[in-house]
C-alpha cells in the first residue's frame, strides 16, 4: 500500500534519511522505533508532503506522493496524526473534527463518522464547544487521533501518540488504535519511542538508528531481539 | 453636548475607515506574520480606480448613486486583484525567508505602487466627485452628521458583520482560522494554505479600496500619497487592538477614531497626528499585545 524506496532527505546540509526503504502492508499496523533524532518524524513528514525528499520515491497506492501537494495526499487518503498533537488551541473540539473532514463532501457520511469518534473516545462529546486549548494532554491526543480519522483515512499516520501522556491514557490510546485497525481495515503506520508498547501493538517493525533503517521483522521476533532488548526495551 | 456628538460622530467615520484597513493587516499578519507596509497604497489604487471610473461614468450621465455603487465594486475588485498579485510576486517567494525579507520587500511594494501611481497618474491633488447622495433626514439631528459620514459607518458596519459571518461559519474561514494557529497542521489537513493566504489578500484589499473610495468621496481629493498615512494609521490601530485578531482591529480603530477626534476637538487639532502615535507608544509600554489579542503563545 505504502511503499518508501531509498528515500533520501536533507535539511540543508545535514543528511536526516539515509537511503531509507520500508513497505507498508495494507490492513497491518507497521511501526517504525528509534531513538530521538533517528529520523522517524522526518519519515512520516516526507510521507505526508510537508517535507521533501531529495531522492527516491514514495509510493502509495501506486501514485508517487512526491508529486502531489500535501492537501492531495491527504486527499489520496492518507492522514497524519503529527508528533505534539499540534490541535488547533482557539478552536472548539467541534471546529477541529470538522476541519479533519475538510476535504469531505459526504455531509452524511462526515456525521456518522462524527458518532464514530465520539463513541470511541465520549470524553470529546462531552467537550464539544470547549476550545482544543483547554483540554487536558490525553484528551488533545484523543482529538488529534479523531479529527484525523473524519477524514476517512485508508492509511494514518501517528506520529508518538503516547508523548507525554500517563500510562494509563496510553493504555487506552493504543487499544483504541487496535480496534480502529481490526474494525474498519485502516492501516496503521506507527512511529514511537515508547517501543514497547509499540510493538505489542504492531504487526512488523522497523528500528532506526541516524536516519536508516538498521533493522525489521515482525513484531514476535523484534521484541525478543537481544540489540532491541538492550537498546529500546530496557532489559 | 451638540459639540461633544459631533466630534463622536466624526470620530466614529474615521474609525471606520481606519477599521476597513485595519482589517486587511491584521488578517494578513494573522496568517503569514508579515506587516503588509503596502496595503494603503491599495486603498489609494481603489481611490483612483473609482475616479476615474467615476468620470467615465459621469459622462454616461448615471445618477451619483449608481456611480457610487458600480465604482466601488469595480474599485474593490481591480484592489484585490492587485493584492492578490502583489502577494504573488513580492511575498510568496521570501515566504521561508527570514522575515526582515518580507518586510523589506512590502516597504519596497509600497514605494513602487505609490511611484508606479505618480508616473501613470499625476503627482498633483485631483478633486473626487461627492457621490453619496443627500439625506435630509440627517439634517434632523441636532448635531452635524454628513450623509458621507452615515453611509460610510453603516457599510463599514455591514462589512464587519459580513465578514464575522465569514471566518465564523463558512469552510474558508474555518480553513483561515485553522491555518492562522498552525500552518503545517491545516496542510496535513487538506487545507491549501496557498490558497488561503490569496483569499485573505483579496478579502483585505477589497475591503481597504471601500474605505479608499468611501473616505475620498468624503474628503473630496485624493492624490498617490493618500495610503501613506492612512496605511500607518490602520496599523497603528490593528496593534493597538492586538495584531492578528479582527475584533482587536475593528476596536482599535474605533479608539483611534475618538482620540484623534476628541483630541483635535478639546485640545488642538495641530496635534491630531501625535494623539494617535501617543496611544500607539502607551499601549505597547502597558499592554504590548493589544487590547483584544492573545498573548504571544509559544510553538512547542
Amino acid at each position: 500500500m505504502l511503499e518508501l524506496k531509498m528515500v533520501n532527505t536533507f535539511y540543508g546540509s545535514i543528511q536526516a534519511l539515509k537511503d531509507v526503504s520500508i513497505s507498508v502492508t495494507k490492513g497491518e499496523i507497521i511501526t517504525l522505533i528509534g531513538a530521538n533524532g533517528a529520523g522517524k518524524t522526518t519519515t512520516l513528514m516526507s510521507v505526508s508532503g510537508i517535507v521533501r525528499p531529495a531522492s527516491g520515491s514514495i509510493l502509495f497506492e501506486d501514485r508517487d506522493l512526491n508529486d502531489l501537494e500535501p492537501d492531495q495526499i491527504v486527499a489520496a487518503g492518507v492522514s497524519h496524526v503529527p508528533e505534539g498533537r499540534r490541535i488547533f488551541p482557539y478552536l472548539t473540539v467541534q471546529e477541529n473534527l470538522d476541519l479533519g473532514a475538510y476535504l469531505r463532501r459526504d455531509s452524511a457520511g462526515v456525521r456518522k463518522d462524527l458518532e464514530y469518534v465520539f463513541e470511541l473516545f465520549p470524553i470529546l462529546s462531552q467537550r464539544r464547544h470547549q476550545a482544543g486549548g483547554t483540554l487536558s494532554g490525553g484528551e488533545q491526543q484523543m482529538l488529534a487521533i479523531s479529527r484525523s480519522l473524519m477524514a476517512r483515512p485508508r492509511l494514518l499516520l501517528l506520529d508518538e501518540p503516547s508523548l507525554g501522556l500517563a500510562p494509563l491514557i496510553v493504555q487506552q490510546i493504543f487499544e483504541i488504535l487496535v480496534q480502529i485497525n481490526r474494525q474498519n481495515g485502516t492501516t496503521i503506520f506507527l512511529v514511537e519511542q515508547n517501543a514497547y508498547m509499540a510493538l505489542r501493538v504492531a504487526h512488523r517493525g522497523y528500528v532506526m538508528e541516524n536516519g536508516s533503517i538498521v533493522l525489521t521483522d515482525d513484531t514476535r521476533v523484534l521484541l525478543e531481539n537481544e540489540q532491541v532488548k538492550e537498546a529500546y526495551l530496557g532489559v | 453636548m451638540n459639540y461633544f456628538l459631533g466630534l463622536f460622530v466624526s470620530g466614529l467615520t474615521r474609525g471606520s475607515i481606519y477599521a476597513l484597513l485595519a482589517l486587511g493587516y491584521t488578517m494578513v499578519y494573522g496568517i503569514i506574520e508579515l506587516i503588509n507596509f503596502a496595503h494603503g497604497e491599495i486603498y489609494m489604487i481603489g481611490a483612483f480606480t473609482a475616479l476615474i471610473l467615476a468620470s467615465v461614468l459621469s459622462i454616461a450621465g448615471l445618477d451619483a448613486l449608481s456611480i457610487l455603487v458600480i465604482a466601488s465594486l469595480v474599485a474593490m475588485i481591480y484592489s484585490a486583484a492587485y493584492g492578490y498579485t502583489m502577494e504573488k510576486i513580492a511575498y510568496k517567494p521570501v515566504r521561508h525567508s527570514q522575515r526582515l525579507s518580507a518586510l523589506i520587500s512590502a516597504i519596497g511594494m509600497s514605494l513602487f505602487l505609490q511611484n508606479y501611481v505618480r508616473l501613470a497618474q499625476t503627482s498633483n491633488f485631483l478633486p473626487f466627485p461627492a457621490l453619496i447622495p443627500r439625506f435630509t433626514f440627517l439634517d434632523l439631528l441636532p448635531f452635524r452628521a454628513s450623509s458621507a459620514q452615515f453611509v460610510i459607518f453603516v457599510t463599514t458596519a455591514v462589512v464587519m458583520i459580513l465578514l464575522t459571518f465569514l471566518i465564523k461559519f463558512t469552510r474558508i474561514g474555518k480553513s483561515m482560522r485553522a491555518a492562522s494557529q498552525d500552518k503545517t497542521m491545516a496542510m496535513l489537513l487538506g487545507v491549501n494554505v496557498n490558497r488561503v493566504i490569496s483569499v485573505t489578500f483579496l478579502i483585505g484589499s477589497a475591503t481597504a479600496a471601500l474605505g479608499g473610495v468611501l473616505i475620498s468621496s468624503f474628503t473630496g481629493q485624493i492624490n498617490f500619497f493618500i495610503g501613506f498615512m492612512a496605511g500607518i494609521k490602520a496599523f497603528v490601530a490593528a496593534v493597538l487592538g492586538g495584531i492578528g485578531s479582527i475584533p482587536g482591529a475593528v476596536l482599535g480603530s474605533f479608539v483611534l477614531g475618538w482620540t484623534e477626534s476628541f483630541g483635535a476637538g478639546y485640545i488642538s487639532s495641530d496635534y491630531e497626528d501625535v494623539f494617535a502615535f501617543a496611544i500607539l507608544v502607551l499601549i505597547l509600554i502597558f499592554k504590548p499585545s493589544g487590547l483584544l489579542g492573545r498573548p504571544e503563545n509559544k510553538k512547542v
